[in-house]
């Protein structure tokens, strides 16, 4: 269950970025947003070395004391970020990938709707149900 | 991708719509009415392009550098839209590419040889700009033309240069 989810565009600004109402949501944006750092180096880092397998998902970027912040980055370069608590040690590898490639199908979806220009900000119902599923639940 | 015939259809709708619409206001199109046309063609295929490629390469790896986005336009993208494979593709090396299509799926209804070929480049406009809104979502901007000399089979140059 993540306690924050963001998708980020191909010029680095948010497309969408939801998080648990009952915190300070300015934390998170600056989590999302240092993240962005350590996603640029994955994905130029992937790069060079020409063995490896390249992958969309990005895997654990960074983890703090409090948060563990995973990443995916698409072919047309949009990055999904998805924050999780540290105390739910319950959620597998696994798991976060299966989240992640239900954001990528929603997140296509938007893309082929004739109403969505990308580069807009989502405002899809549909994407919208998606992450609420994701998220953690509060009362 | 559905029936092949109902996009060639809506297609050849699509296009004499959008040049009636033009025509209805004059009694005759100029060349700037008919560039108009033209690139809202394109504009339109841009859109799709885009959202195309999202689609496509949802399960593909990370393109490593232009050349394997060039041969996944080539392969994998143009026979799953066209439904056929490139004839022939050359490149400069220098940022461009001709892509040759020896008989280009919207075209194989007009004629075989040259009879209408100075209709056809208002049938290609939408493909270059599926090509140029695909490019432009992997990461190139580039300015994609296409040319016919012969039916059905097609050119198309794109230079992602620019």
């Amino acid at each position: 269950m993540a306690v924050c989810i963001a998708v980020i565009a191909k010029e680095n600004y948010p497309l969408y970025i939801r998080s648990v109402p009952s915190q300070n949501e300015l934390k998170f944006h600056y989590t999302v947003h240092t993240s962005l750092d350590v996603v640029e180096e994955k994905v130029s880092a992937v790069g060079k070395s020409l063995a490896d397998q390249r992958e969309l998902y990005l895997g654990l970027l960074y983890p703090t004391e409090d948060y563990k912040v995973y990443g995916y980055v698409t072919n047309s370069k949009v990055k999904f970020v998805i924050v999780v608590d540290s105390s739910n040690t319950s959620l597998r590898d696994n798991e976060i990938r299966s989240m992640f490639r239900k954001l990528h199908n929603s997140f296509t979806d938007v893309m082929c709707n004739p109403f969505y220009n990308p580069g807009d900000p989502i405002l899809s119902k549909a994407f919208n149900g998606i992450v609420s599923g994701m998220m953690v639940q509060t009362s | 991708m559905a029936d092949e015939s109902l996009f060639e259809f809506l297609h050849m709708e699509i296009v004499s719509h959008i040049f009636n619409e033009q025509q209805s206001g004059k009694g005759e199109m100029d060349n700037k009415d008919r560039a108009a046309c033209i690139s809202l063609l394109e504009a339109m295929g841009f859109r799709v392009g885009q959202g195309l490629i999202e689609r496509l390469t949802r399960d593909t790896p990370t393109f490593k550098d232009e050349l394997d986005i060039m041969k996944f336009i080539c392969k994998d993208f143009w026979t799953k839209v066209f439904r056929r494979q490139v004839d022939n593709l050359r490149t400069n090396h220098q940022g461009t590419y001709v892509l040759q299509d020896n008989k280009f799926a919207l075209l194989t209804q007009f004629s075989a040889g040259k009879q209408y070929l100075d209709q056809a480049p208002k049938y290609l406009a939408f493909s270059c700009g599926v090509v140029r809104g695909a490019l432009s979502n992997l990461g190139l901007e580039s300015v994609v033309t296409a040319e016919v000399s012969v039916m059905p089979s097609c050119k198309c140059r794109w230079n992602t240069n620019t």
